[in-house]
């Protein structure tokens, strides 16, 4: 049969926050690139929540803009309302979450993408991948209806469209998320090369008309009223819009009564579900269940954009079938009479077991094929498109032959979530959070930029000039702290009058501007009136001088545990080592450690199985190898 | 903070003459210096040339622990190419323990099992033909720390730190909760809730501690267990070896109903003695729990004495010991060499091949080539735990410090007024090396426990 045949650099499979970071880098580091999609109006679409970022989420974000990515500036464009969660907390665990106008935030994406030169939209279900060498090196893509897609590399973000099914009581259909139609072919091709596919679940709560809500009976949730963006090459200034609200409410014993019962009619608990679902996002059923001591739960309306009546009902998603999901929803104040637009379903989908690919994202068994976001078992637009932007690098740096771009987990989120993803074992839909990161207290969302740019620049995604400025802001922040170490403060009239005024305890003798600096109750911008030749410096500077200074400590002691980390990070493991050939490791850490493949002794150190009488055996292997590497040459 | 430079006990663990603290690291010297003082008044290691020789006196604050002699070895001309000071001390397992838990105190941390001779082999010291037997040795000595750490944590001190372990992370996991979803968890008033939890933790491993240098966590000494079926003479050997009426001594089967432990010094190496009740298959219940008990004992023991009366033929019961004690250090005792023997040592050897004495517990015959025995299979290293469990025991006790000192800064963050995700970076110090003294490593603690508790979520 006759048939399309086409030639690109690479295919990106699914348009998905994953799949247009993945797209966009390839396209922008110059290669021809075709992006498939089942449906050209779901691109860049927010099947769930209206929002982007959150706590640590948002630090992903920022991540990715500052390696060069695009869901900052694309929320920045299209957001309705902007909050910093945590502002009472640690500067570390400050989270950016903006609500989004969901077709806005598509349509912008979109635009985005046509707009790329070398970048190819094509809306096509992708059947089979294509491999040469025995199944082992990547060759194309084929699609459903018998084009031939040949490249260099594939990167697969399906999300949760393969096999996908979703359920809402006993109505169960075979469809994507919104109804989109499902990819049913795929997974058959993936494993027949070998690949192992999980099948995980997850789900989202109903869309309430939002003409039908009474919100005097709820609590509003404002945004900011200073707003901060989420790229860095956003100007504050020109984000400052007009904010729409969300409402809080509460669901009440006759809520859970109801699902009480009706469990028996919801797919979760009646067992016609078999995938994983995420502990942190569960069902209402679920927080039912196993939170019974509660009374209450929080329930969030949030609207899914301005030009629609659709309200989001965050805390509340379900399986149970539509008629009890009137019932139930209708036990919350402000939504007695509420009508659903779309019900609330759960949906389960094929994906990969992670531990299958490099920490470059590429397929550890075929050369060439990468992969991103949902369909590597992860959860979350953010999570979602941070790996599309490393899968879409590396599928690049692999054509050229280069070193793949890989974070670790001291310098970025990206790396935490990538390193779990590819090294633990993962049973559920893996989220971002915070206390995932160890390093957190370096990881902060104010200085992505200042911990990524140089990797953005080299990879080739982040412009020259934003590049230089980082670098300026650096040598500021560098300057602005060598001066303040050497500023002192003496005990005179008009430091204590003015210590008095912020409700500062007195000085005894003269002490340092720094000393000064730590007090909780004082910060850098503060103590401006007694620091009189300080020089005129943009906010981005100041707020990193005031922080390096307020918890020099704890971030003295990060670092150090960073050097610790970084000796074994630095200790490189090859993929061709045969593991059940060194003497001395444990039968189960030979297994783990021949199935991960580890690329360093501080990966092996986090597989499970793996103990540190096993990672010293490996590092006198590895002097081995060395010394007689070295006595060969 | 954790140093890179280590310590630990280099001699055999006995009451020799002479015993060994070793001191490897970057700051060997510095450390050194701080619980040593040289004869020569004000003079520091750190200004001496390599590889001397000094005389000193540990000092722990102003008391003197003991009068020393210490070899300084500079880098790279030591056995591991780092900086070392070996302190050659009166030997004895209390004054080496006390000088390695000074050295811990000072900027040491316990050296992982064959660590310095891996870092002599990392440090290129030891060549290539060695480098298999350097992972023997990790592994072996791994095996031993890890065993001996288990063993002597079976009972209540491992569930008292497992309690404050669970507080800890549930704390952490509150924390996390609240910051994953500030929405649904509030911090208001937190900091001094958490403040009043942390002085009752805090009290709890002072109270560790103190037990600890007391010496009541650990007893020094080889875990022997003597078994045997009943009326075999295991109470008489006891008693003999004591040298006092210890075990209730009678003619009827199945007097000793549940253990007895003793302390017994031979010439050099002291054992932890358990008698145990006569292992036997038997209804009564309460001579039931004693056999059970016997059997855990004899498994866990780092050496097994059985006794066999040699007057009587060879049971059902005997061979179940002797299934029992195949891959185990055993010594058999032949009793009651008194009497007219049924069995002989042939026969026995046949079935367990271990060293067999004759011996007469009630007249105290054959005592003394007991203690050779002992002491041979010690030296010979087939027993070797005494050792570890000092080891161990020094570690638990510099782990407690380190717990202590992590929920001090916790308490110093809260009065200071830092925000709350500061506080879980040194509870989680504090949780982690909990976790080292019960041998449980880290995981997906957190995420779980995050989880299990706290409902969370869109």
């Amino acid at each position: 049969m006759p048939g399309i045949v086409e030639h690109y650099d690479v295919c990106v499979v699914g348009a998905g926050h994953a799949g247009c970071e993945a797209a966009l880098a390839a396209a922008r580091l110059g290669f021809e690139t075709i992006l498939f999609t089942i449906s050209i109006d779901s691109i860049a679409m927010m099947p769930c929540n209206p929002n982007i970022g959150g706590s640590s989420k948002g630090h992903l974000v920022r991540e990715v803009d500052a390696l060069g990515g695009e869901m900052g500036k694309n929320i920045d464009k299209t957001f309705i309302q902007s909050k910093i969660l945590n502002k009472s907390k640690g500067p570390a665990v400050h989270s950016l979450r903006a609500q989004a106008d969901k077709a806005s935030y598509s349509m912008e994406m979109r635009k985005t993408l046509q707009a790329e030169k070398k970048l190819t939209i094509k809306q096509a279900e992708v059947a089979e991948i294509l491999t040469e060498d025995g199944k082992k090196r990547i060759t194309g893509v084929k699609t459903v209806s018998g084009g031939m897609y040949y490249c260099k590399a594939v990167v697969l973000c399906t999300g949760t469209y393969l096999k996908a099914r979703c359920l809402t009581g006993e109505m169960v259909t075979h469809t994507g998320p919104n109804g989109l139609q499902a990819a049913n072919n795929l997974s058959d091709s993936l494993e027949a090369h070998g690949i192992e596919i999980y099948r995980f679940k997850t789900g989202t709560p109903a869309r309430m008309d939002g003409n039908t809500i009474d919100f005097t009976k709820m609590k509003e949730q404002f945004g900011d009223e200073q707003i901060v963006p989420f790229s860095f090459t956003t100007n504050p200034e020109d984000i400052q819009i007009d904010q729409v609200s969300c409402w809080l409410t509460y669901t009440n014993e006759k809520t859970h009564e109801i699902i009480r019962n009706n469990l028996d009619r919801s797919p979760l608990f009646a067992g016609v579900i078999e995938g994983t679902g995420p502990r942190y996002c569960p069902s209402i059923e679920d927080k039912v269940m196993k939170f019974a001591d509660k009374d209450k739960h929080q329930v969030f309306i949030e609207p899914e954009g301005i030009h629609t009546n659709e309200m989001y009902v965050g805390g509340m998603s379900s399986s149970l079938p539509e008629d009890v999901q009137y019932q139930m929803y209708r036990t919350v104040p402000g939504l007695e009479h509420a009508k659903i637009v779309r019900n609330a379903y759960a949906i389960e989908y094929d994906c990969i077991n992670p531990n299958q690919l490099y920490p470059s994202l590429e397929f550890k068994t075929i050369r060439g094929l990468f992969s991103g976001g949902q369909f590597n078992g992860s959860s979350g637009y953010e999570e979602a498109a941070a790996q599309g932007l490393i899968a879409g690098i590396n599928a690049c740096m692999y054509i050229q032959g280069k070193e793949p771009l890989v974070l670790d987990r001291s310098e970025s989120y990206i790396g935490v979530l990538i390193d779990d993803l590819v090294t633990k074992e993962n049973h559920e839909p893996y989220r971002m959070m915070t206390s995932r990161a160890e390093y957190r207290l370096l990881l902060r969302q104010d200085n992505a930029d200042l911990r990524l740019s140089k990797k953005g620049y080299e990879a080739g995604l982040l412009s020259k000039e934003r590049y230089d400025w980082v670098v300026k802001k650096e040598e500021l922040i560098a300057g602005e702290m060598d001066r303040i170490a050497k500023v002192m403060v003496g005990a005179n009239q008009n430091v204590q009058a003015f210590l008095k005024e912020c409700n500062s305890i007195p000085l005894n003798t003269g002490t340092s501007l720094v000393e000064l600096i730590r007090r909780p109750e004082l910060n850098y911008d503060m103590l401006k009136p007694i620091d009189p030749n300080r020089p005129d410096l943009p906010d981005e500077v100041r707020e990193q001088v005031n922080i390096n200074v307020k918890y020099e400590g704890y971030i003295t002691r990060q670092k150090k545990q960073v050097e610790q980390f970084k000796k074994l990070e630095k200790k490189k493991l090859s993929a061709d080592f045969d593991y059940s050939e060194i003497h001395g490791l444990r039968i189960e850490a030979i297994q783990k450690l021949n199935q991960i493949k580890p690329v360093s002794i501080g990966q092996a150190s986090r597989i499970s199985g793996v103990s540190p009488a096993d990672i010293s055996v490996l590092l006198v292997y590895l002097e081995q190898m060395k010394y007689n590497s070295r006595k060969e040459a | 903070m954790k140093t890179d430079t280590i310590a630990a006990i280099a001699t055999a663990m006995t009451n020799s003459g002479i015993g060994i603290v070793r001191i490897s690291g970057d700051e060997a010297i510095l450390v050194a210096d701080r619980i040593i003082e040289l004869k020569e008044k004000g003079r520091k290691l750190l200004d001496c040339p390599s590889h001397t020789l000094h005389y000193g006196f540990v000092k722990d604050g102003t008391d003197t622990v003991d009068e020393v002699m210490v070899l300084l070895m500079k880098s790279p001309r030591s056995y591991t190419r780092e900086d070392t000071v070996e302190i050659d001390c009166h030997g004895g397992t209390l004054v080496m323990n006390k000088i390695l838990e000074l050295a811990l105190k000072h900027g040491a941390r316990p050296a992982e099992p064959g660590e310095f001779t891996k870092r002599a082999f990392i440090n290129g010291r030891i060549d290539l033909a060695q480098a298999e037997s350097v992972i023997d040795v990790i592994n072996a000595q791994n095996d031993f720390a890890l065993k001996a750490s288990m063993d002597q944590l079976k009972g209540s001190l491992s569930e008292v730190i497992r309690s404050i372990r669970g507080k800890i992370l549930h704390e952490i996991a509150f924390i996390e909760s609240a910051i994953d979803d500030p929405e649904h968890y509030q911090l208001e008033d937190y900091g001094t809730r958490l403040f009043k939890k942390l002085n009752v933790i805090l009290e709890e491993i002072e109270k560790l501690l103190k037990n600890a240098e007391n010496g009541s966590v650990l007893k020094e000494g080889i875990n022997t267990v003597i078994v045997g079926k009943p009326n075999s003479g295991k109470s008489s050997l006891l008693n003999a070896m004591v040298g006092k009426e210890r075990a209730i001594v009678t003619d009827i089967a199945g007097t000793t109903r549940d253990a007895i432990e003793e302390q017994i010094r031979l010439n050099q190496i002291s054992l932890n003695v358990i008698d145990t009740a006569g292992i036997r298959n038997t209804e009564d219940v309460v001579e039931k729990i004693g056999v059970d008990k016997a059997k855990e004992y004899a498994e866990q023991a780092d050496l097994v004495i059985y006794v066999v009366d040699a007057s009587e033929a060879l049971t059902e019961d005997d061979f179940e010991i002797i299934e029992m004690l195949q891959d185990r250090n055993v010594i058999v005792l032949l009793n009651k060499s008194d009497l007219p023997a049924v069995i002989s040592e042939n026969d026995l050897h046949n079935k367990l091949d271990k060293p067999i004495i004759s011996v007469s517990a009630k007249y105290k015959q054959g005592m003394e080539q007991l203690e050779e025995t002992v002491e041979e299979l010690f030296f010979h290293g087939k027993i070797q735990l005494n050792h570890e469990i000092y080891i161990t025991n020094s570690r638990h006790k510099y782990s407690l410090q380190e717990v202590k000192q992590s929920l001090s800064l916790v308490r110093k963050s809260i009065e200071d007024g830092m925000p709350e995700d500061f506080y879980s970076i040194d509870l989680m110090n504090a949780y982690e090396e909990l976790g080292r003294i019960i041998g449980e490593a880290v995981e997906d603690d957190l995420v779980n426990e995050i989880f299990r508790k706290f409902c969370m979520g869109k």
